[in-house]
């Protein structure tokens, strides 16, 4: 708020109006409606619906397939955040410490931010085709026996390493950021006071990064639970036998395939709760904890 | 500083080939014929079918009614991505500006409902966000792709941010000489914001270009498909058919839909970063 303001008037929601009747129409009264379908069972044909409390909910979350999805939603964001975070770390740090072509360094690694997800997708999926797949005969020629088609340990790899890449750029972006915002005073006490420079990270720099580290981890799980939907549709579309089938992409099959609407709703609801869950805790727990 | 170690630059070089290569295979690749990336597979030079395979991927009917090329699918994506990029701008510079400079009584809830739009992404709402649009009559326009996505709030939580930091001195003078709200707004605080607009253009330009499931649901029309959910309808066609597989236009529709956002965020990337960083603080 500005401590100088304009007076009490309509004016300011004739401002803000336009915003609120958009989110209105295709926020407020989508997200009513997801949570009103959730209690609702529907025949086939959509002709008739009958309220059925809870019922969607104890189908759905109990399913086998639902846990399914649910595991490996949560093997994949791990994996995805960390992977992309570390790689991130590493690669920006070292962009930091470097004078020559630190400027081209930073555009090649920067630039597969501008890639949609699904783009990525189809480009990895092409270069894992077994009738093109340089890729698919190198991992047998290592004699993995790799067929991500039919094995689902190889087709969670495959998703994890294009969505992985896909993320990188972005979390180097704001890693080098949070270095650079490093001041000069204190990387040079760094040094006078400690001579390895792998505990200097670890010690000095490591934390005056945290900030950035647990924003990004937010950031990274949202992306994992959401954004990699495009990644799957063109890769695996959630198979072998529903293995690499996220949340979202459940939400999706059910509702728009298996044109289940209360199920579908009622695992929406549920995603929301979570997201929820997961801003609460990044507002309580990590800011009061990160801030030096 | 000391000088950095060779391991330094070793590590940065097998960072750049690993976010650079798999695009400038799938560039290669485009430019051979069928036949060679089948008996050869995947390629690491360009080829000699350049010319011919983007000729015929731009301006050839594709797609399984044969009704779009990727000129007309570049230009539904030069829309969604434009479109989205100035009504996110507009939207959020007034919201903000509302939430800021004005003591308003329902500006606290009204400012709550706003913030909500960033914990909820629009894939948990799919369905009845599908429902509203197609109730309106909405489904394959420009309208009913373009205004849902513009509901979240990114874009107005970094005008908020921005219009905190301009002085509270501005708007005093401008009061003194009898500025009115719009006056001022209009005359003062968007010239000031020039650098923020553009760098926020830049990104939700990227952002709008990129959208994948709620154009896939809403556009049935074939003439409507954006590229980056074209090539993936045009992918499994080329696969099919008991022709060759058609491999090196699935890359060069790939390449078409990476290179207009990836120019933009290469020419303008100063801004683009600095908007990235600023607008998470």
């Amino acid at each position: 708020m500005k401590r100088v303001q304009f007076e009490h008037s309509a004016i300011p929601y004739l401002f803000i109006a336009p915003q609120i009747i958009i989110i209105s129409i295709f926020f407020l009264w989508p997200s009513a409606q997801a949570i009103y379908q959730s209690f609702l069972l529907e025949d086939a044909f959509g002709l008739s619906s009958q309220f059925v409390w809870f019922k969607n909910y104890t189908d759905t979350i109990g399913s086998d397939a639902w846990l399914q999805a649910a595991g490996f939603t949560l093997i994949f964001s791990s994996l995805v955040t960390f992977l992309s975070l570390a790689l991130a770390l590493l690669l920006a740090v070292k962009a930091n410490e470097v004078l020559h072509g630190a400027s081209t360094y930073k555009t090649m690694l920067m630039w597969a931010y501008a890639i949609a997800p699904p783009v990525a997708g189809l480009m990895g999926n092409l270069m894992f085709n077994p009738l093109i797949g340089d890729l698919y005969n190198l991992m047998n020629q290592f004699g993995f026996e790799f067929d991500h088609k039919l094995d689902s340990v190889d087709a969670g790899f495959v998703v994890v390493l294009i969505s992985v890449w896909k993320q990188v750029s972005i979390n180097f972006i704001f890693f080098l950021a949070g270095l650079q915002g490093i001041p000069k005073s204190v990387q040079e006490a760094a040094v006078m006071d400690c001579n390895s420079s792998t505990r200097r990270f670890w010690t000095i720099t490591f934390p005056l990064l945290a900030p950035t580290t647990f924003f990004l981890v937010v950031i990274n799980i949202t992306y994992a639970f959401f954004e990699t939907f495009g990644i799957i549709d063109t890769t695996t579309q959630g198979a072998p036998g529903g293995s690499t089938t996220t949340l979202v992409y459940k939400v999706y099959q059910d509702g728009f395939r298996g044109a289940d609407i209360g199920g579908s709703s009622a695992q929406s609801v549920v995603l929301m709760i979570m997201v929820l869950a997961l801003t609460v805790v990044q507002f309580r727990f990590i800011e009061r904890k990160v801030h030096y | 500083m000391d000088r950095p170690k060779l391991s330094t630059h070793l590590i940065l070089i097998i960072g750049a080939i690993f976010m650079t290569l798999p695009v400038w295979v799938a560039f290669a690749t485009s430019t051979h014929a069928p036949e060679t990336i089948l008996r050869e597979g995947l390629q690491f030079w360009p080829g000699p079918h350049l010319i011919e395979t983007y000729n015929e991927v731009l301006f050839v009917e594709g797609g399984v009614m044969k009704k779009v090329t990727a000129t007309e699918m570049l230009k539904n994506s030069m829309i969604l991505g434009i479109g989205f990029a100035i009504g996110k701008v507009i939207i959020s510079m007034l919201a903000a500006y509302a939430i800021v400079y004005f003591r308003f009584r329902l500006g606290v809830p009204l400012f709550w409902v706003i913030f909500m739009t960033l914990l909820l992404p629009l894939e948990v709402r799919i369905i009845p966000s599908y429902e509203v649009v197609a109730n309106m009559g909405l489904l394959d326009t420009h309208t009913g792709l373009i205004v849902p996505l513009i509901a979240s709030a990114t874009g107005t939580f970094f005008f908020r941010q921005f219009f905190k930091s301009v002085p509270d001195e501005l708007l005093e003078a401008a009061r003194l000489d009898g500025a009115t709200a719009w006056g001022f707004f209009i005359d003062i605080l968007v010239p000031l914001s020039r650098t923020m607009i553009a760098a926020i253009l830049i990104i939700m330009f990227v952002v709008g270009w990129n959208q994948y499931l709620w154009p896939l649901i809403m556009t049935t029309k074939e003439e409507n498909y954006t590229l980056v959910i074209g090539i993936k309808q045009i992918y499994q066609v080329l696969n099919e058919g008991g022709e060759l597989p058609q491999f090196q236009k699935a890359f060069a529709l790939t390449i078409l839909a990476t290179l207009p956002p990836v120019m933009v965020v290469l020419i303008f990337q100063r801004w683009f970063v600095k908007g990235l960083v600023e607008s998470e603080k």
